[in-house]
């Protein structure tokens, strides 16, 4: 890959000018695609509980306003956000295999991923081995993917590649490779633990690799991207990249997600403003 | 006094670090006897000097990842501020005894100097480099590059346009810098800073503090994160220890003595050559072949 | 899934060779998340019914009489009238230039030559935004293109030459530059504002006067020029433009007086215009037609290659005489750059050039239209296979869809002349022996691309092209410290970078 051709075609892309009602539908689109997110070492089943209202009904105040597509938390939180979730549409991802550092013997990860299972994620977001990875031992990497979509059952798997501990777009694009082959149903860019993290040349990379993939074996992999996403205007500009990259059937929570959390109150203010004509301000959305 | 004649409101002259002005941390200062009476000016101790030096290292990437356009229309836009603030300029020469048509050229030709080596930034690379024919089915390519942090001792005299000849042409390198101000007057070198502070420089890109010359060179010259160093020491003695110093980290060093005005004034102290000093030739090798 | 060692690949090398996407992929037209329309604000501008010729630092009204419309290409509409300027116009403009020269500005000091381009150059800065909304109104270029691309390049070519004016000595050692004197410029409809400041820039840097003529169908940006031009105070006879067709430029290139001409144009003009200054002893440089080729190993970033042949062939509708026009595609990889070509076709989107969203603009007027449609219906004929962007066409303006054929050959004419359109010729090579031969199998020699992540094979491709300008692992390119210019008949000179001050000072 060209690093220079990446990021101009990126940046090209990025200068799309989304108004009126195209930006209403991709906000839109944009929520429901959500991966509402908390990952701190305070979480609590009080914390999760309350972010899961948020997640189920975004802006009370708007009821035409999608439920995100999932909440996103520490495998030890799964029953709390199952329970808080029953009954809504929303899917439960859990982080897994030793997040975010993914350090941690394989037989422990195997069974962090199948309790997250078992508790009732619908949904298993892992790290691969970076060190491995960058060693080289690009077969073991593939090795632990494959044992944890086997541990992940009937949930969906996707796999976080931590691009900026990657750095080179030609990394990112190995390791998409790798990922897919060996069962992932998403590509994730990041933890959100690590900077940088998503940035729309990365993202582009991934659509590139995924839509090669399709190509060459007939299967869909979802893209993740997760990181630092935190305006509405940057929101778009990654539904922008999956709309010309690959197109209508991926502009849907089923392979498109955004792993995030303030961005919801952007998003949900820039809708507003869409309606009423005026900025907003941060006092009327809840934090959560 | 009579009762409608208004107050000035005196003005803290202080260093100019890291896109900042601060006091030295040492809270010293000095008093400069003027036209207008006494300021007190601040005294950079060499703490003040390492966080220079520190700030300076810090924008040097930065600064040398803009595009040479870039950094020309940065200059060009110093140009643009030091020529709207050219009363201030002006007064800032003529307190310290200089003549009013004087000070007032020296700010023109200060302001003009700007002006041209800003159109040098994204030249200096064409005027430098070769591609060379080597023997042998290899591209070959030289061309200059930034030295690095470049400290300046700057000309005594004159006080704004010799600052101004000796800190711009390393910045066409892509050079940061660190300059010790005249202390013969060091209120052209703040009201300079300010001007600079005004024009887009991003922060740490110059750093320049006044002081005591003869306890701030050595501090200077013997510091292992400078690169370059640019002596107009009128004391031989000074001088020469801080070239002696230098050597221990084998900086780039150019010594310079005292010189007239016709000289600062005249184009002989103006050339690409200045912003030579202050690069290093990098030379490429590849092959050319299926 | 399984992962088989056998099978897997690092996907970087991985190529579809076995699977073939037969069906055409849906259009930008049929997505399901369609873009609004995103018009760039323009009501803040205002253009005059009628402008005159700027001569002398005034603005006068034709000697002719005659004026003629600017239309917008992209709806048909009168934008406004300009002057046609006749023989005794253009002997005007070539007086004041000289009385100009003569007079102050070939003593005038560099350092004040460069404040004045300064000054240019910031304006245009200034300006841009309606610069570049006058662009695309006048030209039909896409405003994307006018905002991000033509204006501000206008404004570093005026920056960079600014800063040579005081430098020449040293650009020069030992060789006392003077300038030339007074110069008759000619210019293209496809690049107006940038054209004019890579004609005007250098030239007054270096002390010369000049009489500009904008083309026919885009005047409207010279013009504004010419308004920056007087706000900054240049003295009068400087800089002098003067609008008009054919017979226009016919006039300036004859006109008595002329120490210098330069022409941006086609390689057709260009052999006659070099004709008429043969008569003379008057200096010359031309940057006249293309036919680029762009070459695309098996070994290249793909996407990003496949992006860089779009962007050489579509980028101004093709309306560039660098594009790269015909694609060497090594015959491993012709099947997946075709389908790769195909679908990334349909994410063009073509329409109004004031909607920020366009990446394809109108074609600059009816008669260019008329060519492009003549030259691919020959592609038609001679069996190549035709492959096109799906899309509506707006029912007002001139609009051709992003085309390209295969199966093309060297000898067909859509291989051999410009089509100066959105039309691309592939053609395949097996070994890069054979791709340096077919690139250099022409008579034009202006531009080449050539895609592939081996340094080395880059370094040697380079080296073996026959073209004043190579992109490798890139296309479209442009910096005023770059020189731009053309081997054989592309036309001869430099545009750009030191070797740019060449044409515009005796040394």
């Amino acid at each position: 890959m060209d690093a220079v051709g990446l990021e101009e075609r990126a940046a090209s892309l990025a200068k799309r000018s989304i108004k009126k009602q195209s930006k209403i539908e991709g906000l839109r689109l944009a929520i429901s695609c959500m991966d509402l997110t908390t990952l701190e070492g305070k979480d609590s089943p009080g914390r999760v509980a309350q972010l899961c209202r948020k997640a189920i009904n975004p802006n009370p105040a708007d009821p035409s306003i999608p439920s995100v597509a999932a909440v996103c938390v520490y495998s030890s939180l799964v029953a709390a956000a199952k329970s808080a979730l029953r009954g809504s549409g929303v899917k439960i991802a859990s982080v897994a295999t030793a997040f975010p550092s993914g350090l941690a013997p394989l037989d422990v990860k195997l069974r962090e991923t199948q309790e997250a299972v078992e508790t009732g994620a619908d949904e298993i977001d892992m790290v691969i081995n970076r060190g491995a990875f960058l060693a080289g031992k690009r077969d073991e990497v593939a090795r632990e993917i494959a044992a944890v979509k086997q541990a992940c059952g009937s949930a969906r798997l996707k796999v976080i590649l931590e691009t900026g501990e990657l750095v080179t777009y030609d990394n990112v694009r190995r390791a998409s490779w790798l990922a897919m082959e060996a069962g992932a149903d998403f590509i994730k860019t990041s933890t959100g633990k690590v900077s940088p993290a998503a940035t729309l040349p990365v993202a582009l990379a991934m659509l590139e690799a995924v839509r090669d993939f399709e190509t060459l074996h007939g299967r869909r992999v979802g893209v993740k991207v997760a990181g630092g996403i935190r305006t509405a205007k940057n929101a778009l500009q990654y539904l922008v990249l999956v709309n010309e990259t690959l197109g209508d059937a991926w502009l849907s929570p089923q392979f498109f997600r955004i792993g995030a959390s303030s961005l919801l109150n952007d998003v949900l203010m820039q809708i507003a403003k869409e309606r009423t004509g005026a900025y907003q301000g941060e006092d009327y959305f809840t934090k959560d | 006094m009579p009762a409608n004649s208004r107050l000035a409101v005196r003005k803290t002259y202080k260093l100019f670090i890291d896109g900042a002005f601060a006091r030295s941390e040492s809270g010293r200062t000095f008093p400069f006897e003027h036209r207008g009476g006494i300021t007190h000016v601040a005294r950079a101790t060499r703490k003040d000097l390492r966080d220079a030096v520190r700030a300076a290292r810090a924008a040097l990437r930065a600064w040398r990842d803009r595009t040479a356009y870039n950094r020309g229309q940065i200059l060009y836009r110093l140009g643009e501020i030091m020529e709207d603030r050219r009363g201030e300029l002006i007064e800032s020469i003529a307190r310290s005894g200089v003549a009013a048509a004087t000070a007032e050229k020296e700010v023109d030709a200060s302001v003009d100097r700007v002006v041209w080596y800003a159109g040098w930034c994204d030249k200096i690379e064409q005027w430098l480099s070769t591609k060379n024919p080597v023997a042998g089915p290899h591209f070959n390519v030289s061309s200059p590059e930034p030295t690095g942090v470049v400290g300046i001792v700057a000309p005594q005299r004159p006080s704004l346009l010799g600052l101004v000849s000796t800190i711009v042409p390393p910045l066409c390198a892509a050079d940061a810098v660190v300059a010790i101000a005249s202390d013969v007057n060091p209120l052209s070198a703040i009201a300079f800073a300010e001007a600079l502070a005004t024009s887009d420089l991003p922060a740490g890109v110059v750093n320049i503090l006044t002081g005591e010359r003869s306890e701030l060179t050595p501090h200077l010259a013997r510091h292992m994160d400078v690169h370059g160093l640019d002596l107009w020491v009128e004391d031989d003695e000074l001088e020469e220890r801080a070239a002696d110093l230098a050597c221990a980290s084998v900086k780039r060093v150019r010594r310079s003595d005292p010189r007239s005005s016709a000289f600062w004034f005249g184009d002989t102290s103006m050339s690409p050559r200045w912003i030579e000093s202050f690069m290093e030739i990098k030379t490429v090798w590849h092959p050319a072949g299926w | 899934m399984k992962v088989d060692p056998k099978t897997r690949g690092n996907g970087i090398n991985e190529r579809a060779r076995d699977r073939v996407s037969v069906a055409a992929p849906p259009s930008a037209a049929s997505n399901k998340w369609q873009y609004a329309p995103a018009p760039e604000a323009h009501d803040y501008i205002k253009l005059r019914s009628r402008y005159d010729l700027f001569v002398g630092g005034k603005w006068r009204k034709p000697k002719s009489g005659r004026y003629f419309a600017s239309i917008n290409p992209a709806t048909e509409e009168t934008l406004c009238e300009v002057a046609d300027a006749n023989e005794a116009d253009v002997a005007g403009a070539v007086a004041a230039a000289r009385t100009a020269y003569e007079k102050y500005w070939r003593k005038m000091p560099g350092a004040s030559r460069a404040k004045y381009a300064y000054r240019i150059a910031r304006a245009i800065t200034e300006r841009s935004r309606e610069i570049a909304v006058l662009e695309t109104v006048d030209g039909g270029k896409p405003i994307k293109e006018s905002r991000d691309v033509d204006v501000p390049l206008a404004a570093a070519h005026f920056f960079y030459y600014a800063g040579w004016a005081d430098k020449l000595e040293w650009a020069f050692p030992n060789a006392d530059p003077r300038p030339v004197g007074v110069a008759g410029q000619i210019i293209p409809w496809n690049f107006p504002i940038l054209m004019a400041a890579w004609k005007v820039a250098p030239a007054i840097a270096c002390g010369n006067a000049v009489v500009l003529k904008p083309a026919e169908t885009t005047p409207l940006t010279a013009l504004l020029l010419a308004e920056i031009v007087e706000q900054a105070d240049l003295p009068p006879g400087v800089v002098n433009i003067i609008t008009g067709g054919a017979a226009t430029g016919a006039a300036l290139v004859n006109a008595d007086g002329l120490d210098k001409v330069a022409f941006t144009g086609s390689t057709e003009v260009g052999k006659q215009i070099a004709r008429a200054c043969a008569k003379t002893k008057r200096r010359l440089t031309l940057e006249l037609g293309g036919k680029a080729a762009n070459i695309i190993f098996e070994d290249a970033p793909m996407d990003q290659a496949i992006e860089g042949i779009i962007n050489g062939i579509f980028f101004n509708q093709g309306h560039v005489c660098c594009a790269g026009s015909r694609l060497l595609v090594q015959e491993s990889i012709h099947e997946l750059v075709v389908t790769k070509l195909h679908r990334r076709m349909q994410t063009l989107r073509l329409g109004d050039p004031l909607d920020k969203n366009t990446d394809v603009g109108a074609i600059n007027s009816k008669a260019q239209l008329e060519k492009i449609e003549m030259l691919a219906a020959t592609g038609d004929a001679d069996g190549c296979t035709r492959f096109q962007t799906e899309c509506r066409l707006p029912s007002r303006g001139y609009w051709f869809r992003p085309t390209f054929f295969t199966g093309v050959a060297l000898s067909h004419r859509i291989a051999q002349e410009e089509i100066f359109g959105p039309v691309l010729s592939v053609l395949t090579f097996r070994t890069p022996e054979e791709a340096v031969e077919k690139a250099n199998n022409t008579p034009y020699g202006l531009s080449a691309g050539v895609w592939t992540d081996k340094g080395s094979k880059n370094f040697e491709i380079v080296r073996r092209l026959e073209a004043g300008v190579v992109w490798a692992n890139t296309f479209n390119k442009f910096d005023p410290s770059s020189p731009f210019g053309g081997y054989k008949e592309s036309g001869f000179g430099r545009e750009g970078g030191v070797h740019g001050l060449l044409p515009y000072v005796e040394i």
